[in-house]
């Protein structure tokens, strides 16, 4: 699993208290997991002592607690209902203000903010979800200037998971529990013996980094058990999907039974997109202040699952929320592909924990890759 | 880590243009029908990037909203650029009383224009619907203008009654070409209207076209356009040579918003012309 | 400017005025809108009334008397454009609990003579009286989304006023999920929007102010709320009949309760 020995670097938790405070040094908005409000947040850190030291979590559909630990693991947990796109697709960004006079109006675009990241913390699947962000918001033809500006420069230092919960099926999407490329660090905790991080570097930013904080050289036996962890983690995911075939079946199934069954169940409230780190449908809101001579544009955070999502005169296109799940499920695991050429979807279980009502992606997929029953069979 | 974001390099100016309109002035206004006015805009400051037929512009109405409108004049005339717009909502309706000397802001051109050059040596039927004949007026002015490029060229247009007939008099020009065919239609008709009545499709099966070197370019209501490709398909029009402008709900233009979603595509970015081999499976999925 | 401002009043029925209230919360933008509109008719906040007929008319109340019905018929017909604020006007308000009790009940407790009040059976959303252009909602209405609706109405602008659910605020706010992470009952997904997340941000499930979200699947939350977070059918009943009590999606999953056995 990715750290060849000579490149792999082994620190304490004030190793990875200095990596924290170089980033910050270096002039890095520093943020990372933080206890808040009963979960695991994403917000700014000072230093190691503002993680969630001894916490871990338990997440089922519909279900999320933190849960104490009996170590003082600082990434014992899997991902919350925050994502990294908060911070590089915010919920709610200006786009341009606009004046008017008697009759002409002068535009004025937003102002690019250029604050420079460093996410602590991020798990391969969140990784994976910001390269498919990367695909949609970057592409040659259409790159997006306010996507971009608060992509550029970030700093990534990942942790290879060791704790998967019981939503997880990265392992069946193929984007962890490890990561292998797409870091400036990453780490993988070790709690046998002595708490300590095996680091890999995956740029010069990052071997710059383990440099200044002092990270010695880890030795073999550190670097296979760094191995071990991750790859137990495999086998512990909480969820699995099979993806064989699947995005052919849904297409193949769009009328399928199972899409009026699950909208029995659905609230159509929207939490499964907006805690999805992939998800990146926005609206853009046009307003004028009460005087009527300034106004604004405004990107928000948007969802498939509103009936304004899919409006031109006349109405909805998807007025039922047997169309609006539909359009979900597969756009995140068939017509992404056609549309960025990856999948939308990267096994974080966010969607099934967060779901006010457990409805399970895992669950419905595997129904809908099945034929629908012939008529006449019920339920 | 940054390497796509290091990579596409397109100048700052250039990428605000796409998410920012530029201020056009409306130099002319025309009543069509009760409910559908054409304006001419021309650029305050730099020309907008070339279109082709088919494609579309982001109209932006100051403090009242955006919205797409396909470019219907002749890709010849230079900056200056008519759109023909009905009035259906508040944005709409701004932009239909506009005055000549108003601002309207202008981000595009935006998606894939009608495929004019794979057209070269067929025989051309142009099916329109009501409204849906003003993104085929950009691609009939090219097929005239270039008449000896194509075949037999035959326009069918269906609009709901005689008063709702767009572009009356360049039909009947168009009517006065030998070269060309022009038939029209209206779903119901009232005294003195001495033309046809029914709908569009029905003037396919005798429209003039070798099927087998027939392409079709349709725009109108989802429903007609949908009529019209089983007909054309009926007549053995192969369903890759029949293109339909598709709607759905546009909002930024450049396929990153989602909100005109159809299946695979993003109707934005790999449309809005797209062909029946296509979105025809998909067009036929009820609420899709 | 020498055109006319376009005249604006504000009318009162059966309600708190904490609608009326958020208007003259607004204060620095208050003075920004009494520059662009005439203050015609706002009893709440000036005794100075100016004659019809008005271009916006913002209506806070329910219907409860036959006077309201007759009242609300003449406002209608000297407004150009009107909208309905709050609950109340929207729904019923909380004084459409009346409506599943027998009024003669309440007035026979209440009032000491009771000949003496003229009552409706039901309270009832303007909107059920005459037709309306747009309704805000909450309880009361924010202040933020008046302006906005002032503001659109004003430049002929539809209102950016999502009817989507509490739970799109909520993630968007960056709040954690209380009936998630907590357990705690929450109305938010079924919920109308435009408090901006409110009660959870604090911890408190969403006790329902705006009303139900464009398609309000009552059943099935209810069916989580009970199946799951053990929530008794009472307490299902209480929750759905607050300020909203009338509106249809949150009414008829009540009932539906009370038929199969309370």
């Amino acid at each position: 699993m990715g750290t060849p020995a000579d490149e792999a670097r082994v620190m304490g938790v004030d190793g990875l208290d200095a990596l924290i405070r170089a980033l910050g040094e270096r002039g890095y908005e520093v943020l990372g997991p933080r206890v808040r409000d009963g979960a695991i947040v994403y917000d700014g850190i000072d230093g190691a002592a503002d993680l969630p030291v001894g916490w871990g979590d338990e997440q089922a559909p519909g279900h999320y607690r933190l849960s104490p630990r009996d170590d003082d693991a600082c990434f014992g947990y899997a991902v919350g209902p925050h994502s990294w796109k908060r911070y590089l697709l915010p919920p709610r960004s200006k786009v341009f203000e606009a004046e008017r006079g008697a009759k002409v109006f002068a535009l004025r675009s937003a102002e690019m903010p250029r604050k420079r990241f460093a996410f602590v913390g991020v798990r391969p699947c969140e990784l994976a979800a910001i390269n498919i962000q990367d695909h949609v918001f970057l592409r040659d033809t259409a790159r997006d200037v306010l996507y971009a500006s608060r992509r550029e420069d970030i700093a990534l230092v990942a942790v290879q998971c060791t704790e998967p919960s019981g939503t997880c099926f990265c392992a069946s999407m193929g984007t962890g529990p490890a990561a292998t490329d797409g870091f400036d660090v990453a780490l993988t905790e070790l709690l046998d013996g002595h708490h300590r991080f095996v680091a890999s570097a995956g740029s010069e930013l990052g071997r710059e980094l383990l440099a200044a904080v002092g990270a010695a050289e880890a030795e073999q036996a550190d670097v296979d058990r760094a191995t071990t962890v991750v790859d137990e983690a495999a086998q512990r995911m909480g969820r699995s999907l099979d993806t064989e075939g699947l995005a052919e079946a849904l297409y193949a199934n769009l009328e399928h039974p199972r899409w009026s069954e699950i909208a029995e169940r659905c609230l159509g409230c929207g939490n499964c997109t907006l805690v999805c780190p992939t998800c990146f449908c926005t609206a853009v809101i046009d307003t004028n202040d009460v005087t009527g001579t300034g106004a604004l544009r405004e990107r928000v955070w948007d969802s498939c699952f509103t009936i304004g999502f899919s409006y031109i005169h006349g109405g909805s296109i998807r007025p039922s929320l047997r169309a609006r799940y539909r359009q979900w499920l597969t756009h995140k695991l068939a017509t992404w592909r056609d549309q960025f050429g990856t999948d939308g979807c990267v096994g974080c279980g966010r969607c099934i924990t967060w779901c006010p009502v457990g409805i399970d992606i895992t669950v419905e997929a595997a129904a809908l890759h099945e034929p629908a029953p012939a008529a006449g069979a019920g339920r | 880590m940054t390497t796509l974001a290091t990579t596409a390099a397109a100048s700052a100016a250039e990428i605000d243009k796409r998410l920012v309109p530029v201020p056009h002035r409306v130099v002319a206004v025309r009543r069509d029908t009760a409910d559908t006015v054409t304006i001419g805009l021309a650029p305050l400051e730099d020309a907008p990037p070339p279109f082709l037929p088919g494609q579309v512009d982001m109209l932006y109405a100051f403090g009242v909203g955006e919205v797409p409108i396909s470019i219907s004049s002749d890709m010849l005339l230079g900056s200056q650029r008519e759109y023909t717009i009905r009035r259906v909502g508040p944005v709409t309706r701004a932009l239909t009383d506009v005055t000549v000397g108003d601002r309207v802001g202008v981000r595009g051109p935006f998606g894939v224009p009608w495929p004019l050059e794979d057209a070269e040596g067929a025989d051309i039927l142009v099916v329109g619907g009501g409204i849906g004949l003003a993104p085929l007026r950009s691609l009939i002015l090219q097929l005239l203008d270039r008449r000896n490029d194509f075949g037999w060229v035959s326009i069918l247009y269906g609009a709901r009654a005689p008063g709702d007939i767009l572009y009356r008099s360049e039909l009947e020009q168009w009517r006065g070409r030998l070269d060309t065919d022009v038939d029209v239609t209206v779903d119901a008709a009232g005294a003195g209207w001495h033309g046809n009545v029914g709908v569009v499709t029905r003037l396919i099966p005798r429209a003039r076209f070798e099927p087998g070197r027939a392409m079709a370019f349709v725009c109108g209501p989802e429903v007609m356009m949908r009529y019209t490709a089983e007909s054309l398909l009926q007549r053995g029009v192969p369903p890759e040579r029949i293109y339909l402008s598709a709607e759905r709900n546009m909002l930024c233009g450049i396929g990153t918003c989602g909100h005109c979603q159809l299946g695979p595509f993003l109707v934005c970015r790999h449309g809005p012309v797209l062909s029946w081999a296509r979105i025809g499976p998909y067009v036929r999925v009820r609420e899709l | 400017m020498a055109t006319a401002k376009p005249a604006l009043a504000v009318w009162k029925f059966a309600s708190c005025d904490g609608c009326q209230l958020s208007v003259l919360s607004l204060t620095d933008e208050l003075l920004a809108l009494a520059d662009v509109v005439d203050v015609a008719y706002f009893l709440e906040a000036s005794s100075a009334v100016h004659e019809g007929p008005y271009d916006l008319s913002l209506v806070e109340g329910s219907v409860t008397t036959p006077d309201d019905v007759e009242r609300i018929h003449e406002v209608r017909r000297a407004s150009r454009t009107l909208v309905t604020i709050g609950a109340c006007a929207t729904a019923g308000g909380i004084q459409a609990l009346r409506n599943f009790a027998d009024i003669d009940g309440f007035i026979d407790a209440v009032y000491a003579h009771p000949a003496y009040v003229s009552t409706l059976a039901t309270s009832t959303p303007i909107s059920e009286h005459v037709e309306v252009d747009f309704e805000l909602r909450g309880c009361p209405v924010d202040r933020h989304q008046l302006l906005e609706v002032v503001s659109a109405l004003l430049r002929g602008r539809r209102p950016s006023i999502s009817p989507a659910s509490v739970c799109m605020e909520c993630k968007r706010s960056g709040a954690v999920c209380v009936m998630v992470a907590h357990g705690t009952p929450c109305l938010g997904p079924i919920t109308h929007a435009g408090c901006g997340a409110l009660c959870p941000a604090h911890l408190r499930g969403c006790y329902g102010c705006f009303g139900p979200a464009e398609t309000a699947a009552t059943g099935a939350l209810a069916a989580w709320w009970q199946e799951i977070l053990g929530v008794e059918h009472t307490d299902l009943l209480r929750a759905l009949r607050t300020y909203n009590a009338g509106a249809s999606e949150f009414a008829s999953k009540g009932e539906q309760h009370v038929a199969s056995g309370a």
